[in-house]
């Protein structure tokens, strides 16, 4: 791990799945070793506002749950334009992002009253701010596999499978093997390989 | 899969900070544990709930706050240790028991965790708890670090009951709504020697009382001399700093980053102060007494800075001169939430140093890049919310009603009906239920003029909680008024915890129903029930009921909610657009599902000029079809 503490930011819409996905991560890394620390945002946000979670990894100490603005080292965002929002106030020309293409509009938008970025100026913004880049179709591969949730699983995938983590899959599928039942096991499972080939 | 009550002595998890104070309350022994649900303090009594049978510990959700405290207290003055937690508007209500009991004291340990929300992240207000231990004379602790958060829980009880005192705990949304690797203990089981013995007759009251004010101040004197040996208040910097940050709780690791981000280790020390009442004062005299200039960092108000200035004005040839910033001086913000980047930016500017924001000129591009789209996201009721079909139909009835009726309500998800999702309906919002309350006046002034229609909502939680002395109140005054309570069956907006209308109790055993009709109707009501997915039936019988002049009047509004129904059940309706009856810009309707409605799922396709639904959003609850004029809106039998 080159950075120092690494510091994450998972961003989505409230009921994205947003803090499982930053949970099972945080869980991962600590099992491996490493120090984690997690800030979320819950409460109000859960009722499809706006949600992120700072995941700080270290393997030398404990470090605080908020990331200054500016300085995240990887992006990874449920909805483009959530991603776009984290980008703009915590970017900077090194940060790697990662985002799902699946939009959920906000009110300005669902009522007409305003634009969405198309894919491509989402994808040439985000390239345009980080030294790397994906956009992901997660919740189209999620709605092959089965519930659009899902599209958190992938998005770990690609988190992984950029190698933007301090470790690989194995620990990974590891957790899942440990926390999830056995008749949704195999769909997280495909799903967090799906997301990894995609990334690849 | 392991859990708080089964993790390994020894090995270290990914805890969020109320899962470790619960993990400490277990290591404890604590035996009992209540709580109202209230974010950020829910995980807390939810985390033992969830244990409670591997743990062999009670666990319940009492109807409100005060309660909670007066059954821990019960335990704890039988002999086992208790354990309550709250949000920071919980500690108002607890506050009429509590400065009893601060008089009274205790015999086993008890400890009463209060989580404050600077930011009001999800409050309706923003206030600091830790007021509450100078002025109940309280030994107060502060968690800064996670491992902190188990670890000071676990020795707050053998705090408590070395001064036979109620120890606070203060939390903050960033110290328990967080997660943070921590090293388990030993977890010791509960006693189980309950007895109710008192030494003399007195000793559980809090009488008589300037003999036991007395006693509460000498165990403030004891506490202070327990904390100045704490190993949870450290320095660490250089001998004599040119500037010391004196700090608590979520501070700690705010004041750690900007210290480094400006590269100040070797001139600017930290006091982290773990125990903040009483103040250890030697040893803050000590450190004071190194530094000229001292910045506070804390999170609401200037309460640890106006206790120093306290300590320094009592003997200020102890400590010399100096010069406080903080909060008074503006150099931290008065409200708010703080972060690192403010305490940062505090330390540039007392130490005139150039701070410049991270990358200027990617800031601005980023900025010039994506202002165009990153629209606000407002927060709303979600697809297929019960409450934003009862909204719905009180703004048609109030219309219909034509006598400008309005809407007074309080706190639950509900309380989105003051915004857009509910159409701007609630007019008044302060309290757990007292919208009801604000009925029982506004329901009174007929002779003073007002001729308006007075409507109160509450939530099924919030009926118990402190809706029904309004409800009493307001019959036995004959005050004018209409009460809908929104029954979605679930304490939704703290994460779908059980109340006494479930039918289930906190650890999941089956409990007996309190009926809210039933109640209601024993109280010599009118009460009418009513399924809010019915638009044209809730709108009439609400009409109905505002129309009936003087006393107090009840609908009961009741539908499961959404997030809860999902868990269980799928959609009931598969939702389309036929686009040959959607009329678009031309049918007068001005986008009435999409701009108007605000269900999440509903939304304009303006390339097409037609409304569409989202079908990973759709709950397919079928409500929108019957408030499309043009009977676009489909509902097929899923």
């Amino acid at each position: 791990m080159e950075k120092e503490p690494l510091n994450i930011i998972i961003t989505g819409v409230g009921g994205q799945g947003n803090v499982l996905l930053s949970h099972l991560v945080g869980k991962v890394l600590v099992r491996g070793g490493f120090h984690a620390t997690i800030g979320e945002t819950y409460g109000a946000s859960q009722r499809g506002g706006a949600v992120m979670s700072h995941l700080r990894v270290s393997r030398k100490m404990q470090y605080g749950p908020l990331i200054g603005e500016g300085h995240a080292d990887v992006i990874v965002g449920l909805e483009p334009l959530e991603t776009l929002r984290v980008i703009a106030q915590y970017g900077n020309p090194d940060v790697a992002v990662i985002t799902n293409s699946r939009p959920v509009f906000p009110q300005a938008v669902s009522s007409g009253g305003a634009r969405y970025p198309t894919r491509d100026e989402v994808a040439a913004t985000l390239k345009g701010l980080s030294n790397r880049s994906w956009v992901v179709d997660a919740t189209d591969i999620a709605l092959e596999l089965g519930p659009p949730i899902l599209a958190n699983i992938v998005m770990m995938g690609t988190l992984v499978g950029s190698g933007l983590l301090p470790l690989g899959a194995e620990p990974f599928e590891a957790e899942l093997r440990e926390s999830l039942p056995a008749e949704r096991l195999a769909m997280n499972l495909e799903a967090f390989r799906r997301g990894m080939a995609e990334v690849a | 899969m392991a859990n708080i009550a089964t993790y390994e002595k020894g090995s270290t998890q990914l805890l969020m900070g109320n899962e470790a104070i619960a993990r400490g309350a277990l290591e404890a022994g604590i035996g009992f544990a209540t709580a109202y649900p209230g974010n950020p303090s829910s995980e807390i009594i939810g985390s033992l709930a969830e244990v409670a049978k591997d743990a062999g510990i009670y666990v319940e959700w009492s109807i409100n706050e005060k309660v909670a405290l007066e059954a821990a207290a019960a335990a704890a003055f039988a002999g086992v240790r208790s354990i309550v937690a709250m949000k920071h508007n919980g500690l108002n209500v607890v506050l009429d028991y509590l400065m009893g009991l601060a008089l009274t004291g205790t015999r086993a340990g008890i400890v009463l965790v209060t989580c404050d929300d600077p930011g009001a992240l999800s409050s309706t207000e923003e206030e600091d708890s830790r007021m509450v231990a100078k002025w109940a004379c309280l030994p107060l602790l502060e968690p800064g670090t996670f491992q902190e958060e188990k670890d000071m829980t676990r020795w707050a009880y053998e705090l408590s009951e070395e001064l036979k005192s109620v120890v606070l705990i203060r939390g903050v949304t960033r110290t328990s709504h967080a997660r943070g690797d921590v090293e388990v203990g030993e977890r010791i089981p509960p006693l189980r020697q309950a007895k109710f013995e008192p030494s003399n007759p007195l000793e559980f009251t809090s009488m008589p009382a300037p003999f036991k004010h007395l006693v509460a101040n000498q165990k403030m004197d004891k506490a202070r001399d327990l904390f100045e040996s704490s190993p949870f208040n450290w320095y660490q910097g250089p001998d004599k700093p040119d500037l010391l940050i004196v700090t608590s709780g979520s501070g700690w690791f705010y004041s750690l980053e900007a210290v480094k981000a400006l590269d100040l280790e070797k001139s600017v020390g930290i006091l982290k102060l773990g125990t903040t009442w009483p103040l250890p004062e030697k040893l803050v005299r000590q450190h004071l007494s190194k530094a000229e200039e001292v910045l506070v960092v804390e999170e609401i108000d200037p309460f640890l800075e106006g206790n120093l200035k306290e300590l320094v004005g009592e003997d200020p040839s102890a400590v010399g001169p100096v010069k406080f910033y903080g909060k008074r001086s503006g150099h931290i913000p008065i409200a708010g939430e703080i972060n690192p980047d403010i305490v940062t930016a505090a330390l540039a500017r007392i130490l005139d140093i150039e701070h410049r924001p991270v990358q200027p000129q990617y800031s601005q591009k980023a900025l010039a890049l994506t202002a165009q789209f990153t629209h606000g996201r407002m927060v709303g009721f979600c697809a297929g919310c019960p409450h934003r079909a009862t909204f719905w139909s009180i703004k048609n009835a109030i219309k219909l009603d034509g006598r400008g009726g309005f809407v007074s309500g309080d706190i639950g998800c509900y309380s989105m009906a003051v915004g857009p999702a509910g159409y701007w309906q609630i007019k008044t919002m302060q309290a757990m239920g007292s919208g009801t309350g604000m009925a029982c006046g506004f329901g009174r002034l007929a002779e003073f003029g007002l001729t308006q229609s007075v409507i109160a909502v509450c939530g099924d939680s919030t009926f118990y909680h402190a809706t029904i002395p309004a409800i009493i109140s307001g019959i036995y005054n004959r005050a004018n008024f209409t009460l809908l309570v929104l029954d979605n069956s679930a304490t939704a907006m703290t994460g779908f915890q059980p109340h006494p209308g479930t039918g289930r109790s906190a650890t999941g055993e089956q409990a007996p129903v309190v009926d809210i009709p039933t109640l209601c109707r024993a109280l010599g009501v009118r009460v009418e029930e009513t399924d809010p997915f019915d638009l044209a039936g809730t709108t009439d019988k609400l009409l109905d009921l505002m129309r009936e002049e003087g006393g107090v009047r009840v609908l009961v509004v009741k539908r499961e909610c959404a997030l809860v129904r999902a868990r269980r059940e799928k959609p009931a309706y598969q939702m389309r657009i036929d686009e040959e009856r959607c009329l678009g810009e031309s049918c007068g309707c001005s986008r009435t599902c999409s701009r108007v409605f605000q269900c999440p799922a509903l939304m304009w396709d303006a390339q097409r000029g037609v409304a569409a639904i989202d079908d990973v959003l759709c709950a397919g609850c079928g409500v929108c079809a019957d408030i499309c004029p043009a009977g676009a809106i489909i509902r097929e039998t899923a």
